[in-house]
């Protein structure tokens, strides 16, 4: 039996009257790509919230790398990565000094942030931009680095919110690469996308619809299913009975 | 005309359903009056005095006795120099000095007439009037005292001086200050913040790429900020009549005439600044920082100017808020009409113009 | 008289130091639907600025209905539908003051025109009275689309519409374009989504301020001047490592569950060749298939050659 890094069982989460979330169940196996897709407002951030201990779910049970969410929040984020296409660096500091900070609230030791900062320059080819303010990179590279650093404490988990939004498609490839070594070496990658042909990276996806999951298995299996050329068409399907729309 | 009509109506929107803005316009300045009003004014208690007794008689000790029975006041005597009274002063704590001459009594006996000086702390003006008041009024209370008791005609006569702020202006002078420094973070601030949203929220592309004239977006833009300081003048008006017993000596129909003008520069100001910004951040800081600290320090009303470097002085007339100000306490404090503030009205006026031609100008038809 | 013309257009930010926009030439016909695709940084929104006359070229001319962008600004900007990529409306307002305050400021009024947004507005309709804050990105953009459409321009621009809008959002997004290209509305739109592309009549790939191909989405595929293989087996990121250190492969990169590769050599024996190669690298669940080239690949294939190399990532 594989191991599970995030188990998951009737989790709810309501803000008034309004049930963001639904009632979710599923299991995420360790070193798997498991890929979360939904409309605006379908739920998806409420739900990624919740499993990187930002906010408390309302009923149900849930378990990431191991950890309560209701009770063990700090472990949890000490144990997750977590970039997203909004937030990802801090312009004004340069390369070195992005890998620095983050290895640092992470807690990694002085020693291994010095030789992991390095090495990571040199695998990611930015050697002539260490010294430089990543506000003046590329968006490819900057992506590629601000992914880099959310995996530079080796967490057990990755979340990836819309990481790739706006990048050039052979960045978008390199990206990929990056998150299949990732998953390679051992790390859990959850990611959220709006690309839905990214979706067939991933081992399995799930699709929520106004706060429920209504499809969730491996790309493959839902295309036979659903009897559909590509997910794309799969979450049409699905996506466009949604009720609510809002953000 | 419609156009325009419809987009001043669009302005009014933005500004009633911000309820942060709103707070800003009426909360600051009903804020800044009753803090200037009450805070500045307040009753004086226990302020260190020093009184200087050179005399040493009857008349003297009688006077001392009843400075020293008023709450006001926390005595200390020395028969200190005329010399030493600077360096006690800038020690700090000391508010006031009284200075009894060797004379006094024999003055007072033989000629019927004695001098008392009063030397106070101008810096704090404030302060320093209510404290000269006070004294003032002890003495002439001691003097109507004798004079009932002998049925002689005894008169004491206080000399009073202030120190490094010989005119002792502050008293009444944060009322045309406030304004100024009121309408100077309404109409600029919020003025150049409400064009640069436009920049941010990718609007501005739209209204540029539109038939309508550019020029006009800024015209739309100042009206309803032009009719809402118009609002905020007259409520501090009101406040400061009715609150703080501020009276009006001079013609309102030319404060308001001379306000609108100021009003116009300071919108002229907040057009020029969102027209070298693109985020509403460096728009807030820019008139807070490059508007309201030289309003403050330049008008006078906080500090006196006539105490500062020359240099600072010559910067000061660059500054409209001083020119207002000046208007302001003219017709307001002093009720002078128009014969004599068209100097100082036709520097702001001149002012305007030009402020307002460069923001026309500088006005893009394009992004950059 | 076509539509929209550009011709060298150049233009560079920071005093020279970043060229956006590196020596254009496009011209698109009237009533086409036409897109330029391309990622973040590509030069799109610079195009898009000049072509709406709200930004100065430096080199070159461009014109739209026949109009120059640099004299006759004023004329384009009566002529024009614009939808900037950051365009938010104003979230303060509803959705009717909105679309009203739009109308007027272009000398025109709802009902003037209601026949060309009457499909779109039916949609949002319901939530007249809501502040545009409160809406949906969806709804937002349906919104936005109104509002670019009250004066019946002769021209459309839009921005990168979809960005950052769910899958279903930006299908029914492009059905209302083709809507509105029926009634012979010239459009310009722009896009980061590769898969958008092929809903164009043509369009123009673009990539650090350059066009690399204009045609129609079908030709720019069918030119893919060599067989591209879809390859998968049971361990991918095995096989895209082993595939990149192969002698036989020319490129390869991940396209979702499938590899797109391409081989040095293309002759009829290629697919076998491929298909024993990787079975003696010791995988399993072999597939090796010849596949249509998608825009993406095509793009790939056009960023590299620009970049002198095939080099694998």
């Amino acid at each position: 039996m594989e191991e599970k890094v995030i188990i998951c069982k009737n989790l709810t989460k309501k803000f008034g009257d309004f049930v963001a979330v639904d009632n979710i169940s599923f299991e995420v196996n360790k070193g798997e790509i498991f890929g979360f897709l939904g409309a605006n407002g379908a739920g998806k951030t409420t739900a990624m919230r919740m499993l990187c201990g930002l906010s408390f779910p309302t009923s149900g049970e849930a378990a990431v790398a191991g950890f309560n969410v209701y009770r063990q929040q700090q472990m949890i984020k000490r144990n997750i990565g977590y970039m997203s296409q909004k937030f990802s660096l801090y312009e004004d500091l340069t390369v070195l000094e992005n890998i620095r900070f983050y290895g640092g609230v992470y807690g990694v030791p002085g020693e291994i942030i010095k030789s992991r900062s390095i090495e990571l320059v040199e695998k990611l080819g930015l050697q002539q931009e260490a010294g430089k303010k990543t506000g003046g990179l590329p968006l490819g590279w900057k992506q590629k680095l601000a992914f880099s650093v959310a995996i530079f404490h080796q967490p057990k988990i990755v979340f990836l919110d819309e990481p790739t939004g706006g990048v050039d498609p052979v960045t978008r490839r390199q990206f990929w690469d990056m998150i299949y070594e990732a998953a390679a070496s051992g790390i859990t990658v959850f990611v959220t996308t709006h690309y839905m042909d990214e979706a067939e990276y991933c081992n399995r996806i799930t699709i929520m619809v106004d706060g429920r999951i209504e499809a969730l298995d491996t790309p493959r299996q839902l295309k036979a299913q659903f009897g559909a050329n590509s997910i794309e068409d799969v979450f049409y399907q699905l996506a466009r009975g949604a009720k609510r729309s809002a953000d | 005309m419609k156009q325009l009509l419809v987009f001043i109506r669009k302005e009014f929107y933005h500004v009633f359903r911000d309820r942060r803005t709103l707070l800003i316009m009426f909360g600051i300045p009903i804020a800044q009056i009753l803090l200037f009003g009450f805070a500045l004014t307040s009753d004086v208690k226990n302020a260190e005095i020093i009184i200087a007794d050179h005399a040493q008689d009857i008349n003297t000790g009688q006077i001392t006795a009843k400075i020293k029975a008023s709450t006001y006041f926390l005595v200390k005597e020395a028969n200190i120099n005329t010399n030493d009274i600077e360096a006690a002063f800038k020690k700090g704590g000391l508010k006031c000095v009284v200075i009894f001459p060797s004379r006094f009594g024999a003055d007072l006996l033989h000629n019927g007439k004695a001098q008392v000086q009063i030397i106070a702390d101008g810096s704090d003006p404030n302060t320093a009037k209510t404290l000269t008041n006070y004294l003032t009024a002890i003495i002439t209370d001691y003097q109507l005292q004798i004079s009932a008791a002998t049925a002689l005609p005894y008169s004491i006569v206080p000399e009073t001086r202030m120190l490094y702020n010989e005119n002792a202006n502050g008293s009444l002078n944060f009322v045309p200050g406030v304004l100024a420094l009121v309408l100077m973070i309404v109409c600029t601030a919020l003025t150049s913040v409400a064009v640069v949203r436009e920049k941010e929220s990718g609007t501005m592309e739209i209204l540029l790429v539109s038939p309508f004239k550019p020029v006009m977006v800024l015209i739309a833009k100042a009206i309803p900020f032009l009719a809402l300081s118009i609002a905020i003048f007259t409520l501090i008006l009101l406040l400061s009549v009715y609150v703080l017993d501020v009276p009006i000596k001079g013609s309102i129909s030319l404060l308001y005439i001379e306000s609108i003008l100021f009003i116009i520069t300071c919108l002229s100001l907040g057009l020029l600044i969102s027209n070298t910004t693109n985020s509403q951040q460096t728009a807030l800081l820019l008139s807070m920082m490059g508007m309201m600290m030289p309003t403050l320090i330049f008008t006078g009303f906080m500090f006196p100017l006539e105490n500062m470097p020359r240099i600072f002085q010559v910067i000061s007339n660059i500054v409209p808020a001083r020119w207002y100000f000046l208007i302001v306490k003219a017709v307001m404090l002093k009720g002078l009409g128009f014969e004599y503030v068209w100097k100082e009205t036709l520097v702001l006026a001149g002012m305007t113009a030009v402020l307002l031609a460069i923001a026309l100008k500088n006005f893009k038809t394009r992004l950059s | 008289m076509k539509a929209v013309t550009l011709k060298n257009i150049t233009k560079t930010y920071d005093k020279g130091k970043v060229l956006a926009v590196d020596d254009v030439t496009l011209q698109i016909d009237r009533g086409e639907l036409f897109g330029l695709i391309g990622p973040d940084g590509a030069g799109k929104t610079s195009v898009f600025r000049i072509l709406t006359t709200v930004l100065l070229a430096d080199k070159g001319s461009a014109s739209v209905d026949g109009f120059d962008v640099v004299k006759d600004y004023q004329s384009i900007r009566r002529r024009i539908g614009y939808m900037p990529g950051k365009f938010s409306l104003y979230q303060d307002l509803t959705v009717k003051e909105n679309l009203g305050f739009f109308a007027t400021l272009f000398g025109t009024t709802i009902e003037e025109n209601y026949a060309l947004i009457k499909d779109i507005y039916e949609q949002i309709e319901p939530f007249k009275n809501r502040r545009a804050g409160k809406l949906s990105g969806g709804m937002k953009q349906k919104l936005a689309l109104c509002c670019a459409l009250i004066h019946k321009p002769e021209v459309l621009f839009l921005d990168e519409p979809t960005t950052g809008v769910d899958a279903v959002s930006r299908r029914e997004f492009w059905e209302m374009l083709k809507r509105l290209k029926q009634q012979g509305i010239t459009i310009l739109v722009s896009t980061p989504y590769m898969d958008e592309a092929v809903l164009c009549e043509r369009i123009a790939l673009m990539q650090n301020g350059k066009i690399m191909s204009v045609n129609t989405p079908q030709h720019i595929i069918a030119t893919y001047p060599v067989p591209l293989y879809a390859v998968k087996s049971g361990n991918i990121y095995k096989l895209l490592n082993d595939l990149r250190k192969s002698e036989l492969v020319e490129s390869s990169f991940a396209f979702g569950e499938y590899l797109h590769v391409t081989l040095k050599n293309n002759d009829a024996a290629g697919a076998g060749n491929l298909r024993n190669h990787i079975a003696a690298q010791g995988h399993t669940n072999i597939e090796v298939s010849v596949m249509a080239p998608t825009i993406e690949d095509s793009f790939i294939r056009l960023t590299n050659k620009k970049q002198g190399s095939f080099a694998q990532a």
